[in-house]
């Protein structure tokens, strides 16, 4: 028989002690280990999803709303811009890339995008699969949502409106066909349908023409907004609109198509400094900075974040304090048993050893639970947010902080176990075992 | 072989106890008698170095216990010593089975099987070998403390009253076993009693 039997029978034979030592360790291990995690992998998903872009352009309105909708694709637009507004900023100098999306329609909750295929390049979205998009109403899919609606090369869908799935029916005229599969990115790229620019024009096109509620309204009523100019050309539009809407666009024809918004990638990071502020003074556009909101979300979460943490170590110092007492208290009632080991031949370096023992097992133990309690938390907010926003998170093996962690727990209780066993130390074997 | 000489301990000043020197050569057995309070159960605790003697040595196979460490000491008791409390003490955590294996285990590694049922067969606790020492009545606890005593083969076995609960039947049981041991591993055997049924089975006998 070794020690670490005896330490566990010792310690199995206190089950209520055992269970409120445990209780208050996992209780803290798992808060710190989910909370860390959670952040941690929020903002490596933000971080990651905003990477290709540095300035989003789109609808006047909140810039946490446009860089949100636009690039994470979890708000509503803020509105609508027209695409011929973009051709300038589109050849910038201090512009690398600038891409248009534009989107406003879903399938079972899943938003189709229309965009061009460099969207696919900046996020390094491959083909898994079959072929990217060339005409309208062709999709690619991310992985996310293949493996959610499990769809099939050549299946077709009618798309609805708006970006939530609410059965309505939508575009019956044009149902799309999945063309292709894309690899999965780790991206928000997983979780969108993804076709051109014009499906989503000849779309809303049907929409426009049958006045349609929605999206087109405020459209018009962005149009108002501009100069008369504009409103002509709108108007000319609409009369073309009449006759070629299977054609493709003519020049006359772009300069009232609309996006959604515009995401940039600047050559030059002068241009972060200059375009935005242009672009919000000058234009009836405005310009966010995917970064800078960011940024400031998660400031926003950090200070709830340290609270939690707060709340967490405070729970952690009593569950220190738990199992000192609990030690304490075995240590005292197997004064006996204690002394009867030493006469069997354990010296005191080997009785300290099966007190560590035992409290090491019981940090092990309250830390492992706590660390698959924190992981399953995780899981319940992955699926939450899966169902709801459309991004999964990993369920991530053993981190370094989390290693850091169980270190902290168990150089406590160490020092828990130490200052418990002194006693040890002192333990007068003949008169304890005659005081029976 | 296992000598005391001079043997000289005191409780805080107030009770002088000098030991008679006591020489038991391998398998001898002693009695020792005498009233409360002579010091019977001391001179346990000092042949066991489980205390301290204030003069006089104990030397069991050649080693003088004034000459070893604390460590050594529990280590050499671990091995070579037997003890049988007048009190029974356990881990209570564990089963009977595990007790004996435990006694086995430290310090060197007997990890014995036959002779832990030999033993509890012996000793009437084979059937109880899986219940909790709690379980056990109190004859049978006393069995288990001697064969806690006896199992790992010590040179010398002390043991504190081994039979003030057992009934006639089990106390010759325990008498023959405490001389079938003693002859068998070579044990010299020490113990202190009050028991008429003891004395009538151990002639050599001193008096304190």
């Amino acid at each position: 028989m070794n020690l670490g039997y005896l330490a566990y029978k010792n310690m199995v034979s206190k089950p209520l002690n055992l269970l409120l030592s445990l209780m208050l360790l996992s209780l803290s291990v798992s808060l710190v280990t989910f909370v860390f995690q959670l952040s941690q992998q929020l903002g490596d998903q933000l971080n990651k999803n905003i990477a290709p872009f540095d300035m989003v352009v789109g609808a006047k309105g909140s810039p946490l709303q446009l860089v949100l909708s636009s690039v994470l694709h979890v708000d509503v637009p803020t509105g609508n811009i027209k695409l011929k507004d973009m051709t300038a900023l589109q050849n910038h100098p201090f512009v690398e890339k600038a891409i248009p999306v534009s989107y406003g329609d879903n399938y079972k909750g899943y938003r189709i995008l229309g965009t061009e295929t460099q969207y696919l390049n900046s996020y390094n979205a491959k083909l898994s699969e079959g072929r990217l998009y060339q005409k309208s109403f062709e999709v690619v899919v991310g992985s996310g949502v293949r493996s959610k609606l499990n769809l099939k090369l050549g299946d077709t869908f009618i798309s609805s409106h708006g970006l939530a799935d609410s059965g309505a029916t939508g575009h019956e005229e044009h149902p799309y066909e999945v063309v292709g599969f894309l690899e999965s990115t780790g991206t928000v790229v997983d979780q969108l349908l993804i076709s051109n620019l014009k499906s989503i024009w000849d779309a809303h096109e049907h929409d426009g023409s049958k006045h349609n509620e929605g999206f087109e309204d405020k459209h018009q009523e962005d149009y108002e907004g501009h100069d008369h100019n504009e409103e002509h050309e709108h108007k000319d539009s609409e009369n073309h609109q009449g006759h070629n809407h299977n054609d493709e666009y003519g020049n006359e024809e772009h300069e009232n198509l609309e996006i959604t918004s515009l995401l940039v990638k600047f050559k030059n990071p002068l241009g972060m400094v200059q375009l935005p502020r242009f672009i919000n003074e000058n234009t009836t556009m405005q310009a966010a900075l995917p970064g800078l909101e960011i940024q400031r979300l998660m400031g926003l979460l950090s200070s709830g974040v340290q609270t939690i943490n707060g709340i967490a170590v405070a729970i952690l110092l009593v569950s220190a304090l738990s199992i000192f007492i609990s030690l304490l208290k075995t240590i005292r009632e197997r004064k006996q048993e204690l002394a009867l080991l030493r006469t069997y031949g354990l010296g005191i370096g080997k009785l300290l050893g099966l007190a560590l023992l035992e409290g090491l097992f019981l940090a092990l133990l309250g830390f492992v639970l706590g660390w698959i309690l924190g992981r399953i938390g995780v899981w319940g907010v992955s699926q939450y947010m899966q169902a709801s926003y459309g991004y999964a998170l990993r369920i991530n093996s053993p981190e370094l902080v989390e290693l850091f962690l169980l270190s902290l727990i168990l150089t406590l209780t160490i020092i828990a176990t130490l200052l418990a066993s002194r006693s040890i130390f002192k333990l007068n074997v003949a008169k304890t075992l005659s005081d029976a | 072989m296992v000598e005391t000489s001079n043997l000289y301990y005191t409780y805080e000043d107030v009770t002088a106890l000098t030991f008679p020197d006591i020489a038991l050569t391998p398998g001898e057995h002693m009695l020792v008698m005498g009233p409360s309070g002579v010091g019977k159960t001391t001179l346990l605790y000092l042949m066991a170095g489980l205390l301290p003697p204030i003069r006089g040595n104990v030397v069991i196979d050649g080693t003088g216990l004034n000459m070893l460490s604390r460590k050594e000491i529990d280590k050499f008791r671990g091995e070579h010593i037997g003890l049988i409390f007048q009190q029974y003490h356990f881990i209570k955590s564990l089963n009977v089975s595990d007790n004996l294996h435990l006694r086995q285990t430290f310090p060197k590694s007997t990890n014995d099987k036959k002779r832990l049922h030999e033993l509890a067969e012996r000793l009437g606790l084979a059937e109880h070998l899986s219940k909790k020492v709690t379980e056990l009545s109190q004859g049978q606890q006393q069995r288990l403390s001697i064969a806690l005593g006896l199992i790992h083969k010590p040179k010398l076995v002390l043991a504190d009253e081994p039979t003030s609960n057992l009934d006639d039947v089990n106390c010759i049981k325990v008498i023959n076993l405490l001389k079938e041991e003693a002859e068998i591993c070579k044990s010299s055997l020490l113990i202190i009693t009050h028991d008429l049924r003891v004395m009538s089975h151990f002639h050599n006998r001193i008096e304190l």
